[in-house]
């Protein structure tokens, strides 16, 4: 088998065997990438994959992580490297730092090794708003790999990457998990250092690992978490090693439902498999398994689709061809310079957010959208607080479908947004979610995602009750070969 | 005709800590371009803000030292707008949670006092600079000062004259020296200050629309802009003709203020909390602490000294107005005994200033020490040396080279000469040579014999104690 | 929304649309807007908002001077770039 079909603990382990070297599984990769990643399945889920330059650091070599490549979405800063967001508003910018997570993985001894595809600013859940042009779902070529993390999930499911770093402000981490068929957690807020990750929606935004398995996931989280004094919103809370509990029974866990999810599930193989399913494996495993209410799940997106682009309409005013990036060169003033290089240089959607959250944020509108929302958003909040006071874990599928098809839903964006409602209520409350592969769809084959949400800070709780329900369906290894 | 002015102060302090507001670069005056500059301060993508310490605690002393509250939470929130010194497309502010709301401070003009009020006083970082006349076609930007840590200081609309403006900002100045918070230098960009004033004839009248002046560099100029902004807008009411809500710009060569060309849009700053700051909140025990460790203020220190040493407001006035200078004079006072306090006032207000004035120096910057001057004025006190030759002789010494007074008496052999016999001496020589004028004071002049002082103040070459040689020639020449 | 509210909007974001798209945003945001409404439903008496998930305060940095970047590699790859400074279209008036 290929080194590259490896799993990042399966690499770790053949290193302190000696049994391959770092040339080798560089050497692998590299062969995987060129001639899967732009093969005629279009996957694409790699930019420039022809010129990607491994970027490693002297470390112990006894470190899990030591020579492991890992893929790095597009949003989070590498040295001398050029980062763009999938923006062409980006293009030029070679990023003079490093983030704290890349800092710390090469610390570990990990390569940083490429720059995977995304929607456009991470506004997005399919791939599909990328200035590159989309990534396709190694699954199903003709479908989406999911958004906005779309390049980094797709790698993983085809193994042209070992393990990848994505960013989740809304699901862009765990949706397209689960429609590529891999594993992606998205942090507590406040576990990972957001320094160097190109902001989104600031109170929103958390990094994390995508990978081939849970045992993986906690591997890296493990290095990437932890206190970071360059983030004001770091917590200074100390990450443990994740890899601990795996293997922990879930007896006596108690795992709730909420029924609000559920209640608006048309898909029924998803209700099968992931509801009734899976909640049948994990009684079987000693949990409990009930329904809770989470009541204000239905204004989640109504919340979020004010937050969100208020947030980042702010946080992409840097984006104003001054310093680096585009900058349209015809321009004589200044306010010609701004509008043009912004009019041109960000896509539909990115541009649509903008205007959404400005309009939010502006003047007479203010209190009824902004300051509203955030209220709301606090009942959202307390919703999971009073959740979590009779339950250790929720659980929900990812999203309300399958990877549905490139172009379907690019029309309508409410819609787009709508595909978001099972994990956007998690960056809201802050609380840490993985998704994990749950089933697999009678009618096309495809991945259907399980996600559970935890307590803050209690990924362990998360691992614990992932990996023990991974172990018993193996939905991982039936899913592992990609067509 | 006279009518209301309506003044608002709107001060931009800049805070005294080693770096900036939210990263580390240093922060400091006259760098090459773009130098003292990171991801943060140069508004990278995926840079995040982490508020300085120190800089906190500098605006909370400020605050406290305004007689302001810190608010219960304090918070950041975002300024949004587009402009090429503003890297990040915001700034990052304070708007409905300052550090300090409320407060005042008094000012004292021709000897009355008036208390002003403070909206409040709040955090913020500085923009960075735009150099608009190196060339034609383009505007240069750099950002060493983007980041700078400033205080905003917003008073309520209790100003009534450009005199008052003027004794505010010298206060305000003075208090913030003194508990190390701002060096407040204009010159170097310190302290900046925009003016809102408006007029109305009667106090019934609603307030006049305001008009924002802009472009002030220094107190001088705060106080003439508003002077001839009170003078444009009173006559064009004088000629009912409508004051335009606008921001002006005062032209200090020409000294006019004039309106902006561009057309005023207002602008719509979309204040929202800033979410990548966490809130900041201060315990009642931590404020009191930070009060009592607050040192005496400019004017607490003012009034102490009439008290304590008798000195008039004036002189008191002078002597607080740099906490450095009030420190010199009561170490000088406290080494000469406080019963000379007002003699060391005089020396202190005469010579030293003068010579500060003359070679546009600060007290640091000179050799002069508590020490000296007591040592120099116990030797006046002692007779030991005139009061003139200890001014004109020993004192230009003593502070441009910080040479010990006596040490200078004797190499300049200036040892007055106190003596009875030698004085004796000397007036009879002088009496030798000029019977007439003996002759003058018997007749009833007087001033025969200040003549005969002034001749014994010659044959000793100025040595002679003055005040013994006078009361020597008069009993001399009672008794000839 | 109306065709003037998305042009002073688009001015405030410094955002320049073609007519065209500029038709076709405004239908778009006005059917997001109003299914971001329902929010008025929602009673928030004596609710505080969130602006943070986390509840972390007092977040601070020592007042110690740490290295600065050398932006001269930055400064060439600047849209453009003159000397050690950044160059943009000349500024007539001074910033209200």
């Amino acid at each position: 088998m290929s080194l590259s079909k490896k799993t990042v603990s399966e690499l770790s382990g053949l290193y302190q065997k000696n049994e391959c070297t770092q040339k080798d599984v560089l050497a692998a990769l590299s062969e995987a990438v060129k001639t899967k990643d732009a093969d005629a399945r279009k996957i694409h889920a790699y930019l420039n994959p022809a010129s990607i330059t491994p970027r490693h650091r002297k470390a112990d070599q006894k470190s899990p992580l030591w020579g492991v490549p890992i893929a790095v979405k597009d949003n989070i800063c590498v040295e001398n490297e050029e980062i763009t967001c999938a923006s062409k508003i980006l293009k030029g910018f070679i990023s003079p730092y490093n983030a704290t997570v890349v800092e710390k993985l090469l610390n570990a001894g990990a390569v940083i090794y490429g720059r995977t595809n995304m929607d456009e600013f991470a506004f997005g859940s399919s791939c599909e708003t990328s200035c590159y042009g989309p990534t396709r779902n190694p699954r199903d070529p003709e479908r989406v790999p999911g958004g906005s993390s779309g390049g980094s999930a797709a790698s993983v499911a085809d193994h042209t990457a070992i393990a990848a770093l994505g960013s989740d402000t809304g699901g862009s981490i765990r949706q397209p998990a689960a429609f590529c068929g891999v594993v992606g957690i998205k942090p507590t807020y406040g576990r990972v250092s957001r320094y160097g990750l190109i902001a989104f929606a600031s109170s929103l935004d958390q990094i994390g690992p995508i990978t081939k398995d849970v045992r993986d996931s906690a591997l890296m989280l493990s290095v990437i978490a932890g206190y970071d004094p360059k983030d004001s919103t770091c917590a200074n809370v100390p990450a443990p090693d994740y890899t601990k509990v795996l293997g922990q029974s879930i007896k006596g866990m108690k795992i709730g439902i909420p029924k609000e999810y559920v209640e608006t599930l048309e898909n029924q193989d998803l209700r099968e498999q992931i509801i009734d399913g899976a909640k049948k494996a994990l009684e079987r495993l000693g949990a409990t398994v009930d329904i809770v209410s989470l009541p204000h799940t239905k204004y989640a997106a109504n919340v979020y689709y004010i937050v969100a682009p208020s947030e980042a309409s702010s946080n992409l005013a840097r984006f104003d061809g001054v310093r680096f990036g585009f900058r349209e060169k015809t321009s004589q003033s200044l306010l010609d310079m701004y509008e043009r290089s912004r009019g041109e240089g960000f896509g539909a959607e990115a541009k649509r957010r903008i205007i959404l959250g400005t309009y939010s944020l502006s003047s007479g509108y203010y209190d009824a959208y902004y300051l509203k929302a955030m209220k709301v958003r606090t009942k959202i909040k307390n919703d999971f607080d009073e959740a979590f006071k009779k339950f250790d874990v929720l659980m929900t599928p990812t999203a309300p479908s399958t990877a549905f098809k490139l172009g379907e839903k690019t029309t309508n964006p409410l819609e787009m947004y709508l595909s978001d409602i099972y994990t956007i209520s998690a960056n809201l409350a802050g609380v840490p979610a993985i998704s994990i592969p749950g089933g697999i769809s009678k009618k096309d084959g495809l991945p259907m995602g399980l996600q559970f949400l935890g307590k803050p800070f209690d990924e362990e709780t998360l691992y614990k009750v992932s990996y023990a329900f991974e172990q018993a369906t193996d939905f991982h290894k039936k899913l592992g070969n990609v067509k | 005709m006279s009518y209301l002015v309506t003044i608002g102060l709107e001060t931009h302090v800049q805070l005294k800590s080693k770096t900036k507001i939210f990263c580390g670069c240093a922060v400091e005056f006259g760098n090459s371009p773009n130098t003292n500059v990171c991801p943060v301060c140069l508004g990278l993508p995926g840079a995040l803000p982490v508020l300085n310490r120190q800089v906190f605690l500098l605006g909370l002393r400020a605050a406290l030292a305004l007689n302001g509250t810190p608010s219960q939470r304090i918070k950041f929130d975002r300024k949004n707008y587009f402009y090429p010194d503003l890297p990040k497309g915001y700034q990052i502010s304070q708007y409905d949670c300052p550090l300090g709301q409320g407060g005042f401070l008094e000012v004292e003009v021709e000897g009355k006092v008036k208390k002003v009020r403070l909206n409040r006083a709040h955090l913020e970082e500085d923009a960075g600079k735009l150099i608009h006349d190196q060339f034609p076609d383009s505007s240069l930007v750099d950002l060493n000062r983007a980041g700078t840590p400033l205080l905003e200081i917003v008073t309520e609309p209790d100003l009534e004259t450009p005199e008052e403006a003027y004794a505010y900002l010298n206060h305000l100045k003075s208090i913030l020296k003194s508990i190390s918070v701002s060096d407040c230098d204009m010159e170097k960009g310190h302290l900046r200050c925009d003016a809102n004033v408006s007029v109305r004839k009667n106090a019934a009248d609603p307030l006049g629309k305001k008009v924002e002046i802009k472009n002030l560099n220094s107190f001088k100029a705060v106080k003439a802009a508003i002077t001839y902004e009170i003078k444009r807008q009173t006559e064009a009411l004088e000629r009912a003709e409508k004051i335009v809500q606008e921001t002006r710009l005062w032209d200090d060569a020409r000294e006019k203020t004039f309106s902006m060309r561009s057309k005023e849009e207002a602008h719509d700053y979309r204040y929202f909390p800033e979410p990548d700051l966490v809130p900041f909140s201060v315990t009642t025990e931590e404020i009191e602490r930070e009060r009592k460790s607050l040192p005496e203020l400019p004017k607490q220190k003012k009034e102490r000294l009439i008290l304590q040493y008798g000195l008039s407001n004036y002189d008191a006035e002078l002597l607080t107005s740099d906490r450095k200078t009030a420190d010199f004079y009561e170490d000088s006072v406290k080494l000469a005994g406080s019963a000379n306090a007002k003699s060391i006032a005089n020396w202190v207000t005469g010579s030293v200033f003068a010579y500060l004035g003359e070679h546009s120096k600060t007290l640091e910057e000179t050799k002069i020490t508590p020490q000296l001057l007591a040592d120099l004025f116990n030797l006046v006190q002692n007779s030991e040396v005139s009061l003139q030759a200890a001014k004109e002789k020993i004192f230009p010494e003593l502070i441009e080279k910080g040479a010990a007074p006596r040490k200078i008496l004797e190499e300049k052999g200036l040892k007055q000469v106190s003596d009875d016999s030698a004085l004796l001496g000397w007036i009879s020589e002088a009496i030798q040579g000029n019977a007439k004028v003996v002759e003058d004071f018997k007749s009833g002049k007087e001033s025969a014999a200040m003549f005969l002082v002034g001749q014994v103040m010659k044959k000793s070459q100025g040595k002679a104690n003055p005040a013994k040689v006078r009361e020597l020639v008069i009993k001399t020449l009672k008794n000839v | 929304m109306s065709s003037i509210d998305l042009k002073h909007i688009a001015h405030l974001a410094r955002l320049r649309f073609k007519e065209e798209e500029l038709k076709v945003f405004e239908s778009q945001v006005s059917n997001i807007l109003s299914f971001v409404d329902q929010l008025k439903e929602v009673n928030v008496d004596g609710i505080e908002p969130t602006s943070h998930p986390l509840s972390l305060a007092n977040v601070f940095r020592e007042d110690s001077i740490q290295p600065s970047l050398n932006i001269d590699e930055f400064l060439k790859a600047a849209p453009k770039a003159r000397g050690r400074f950044f160059e943009v279209p000349k500024i007539i008036e001074d910033k209200s």
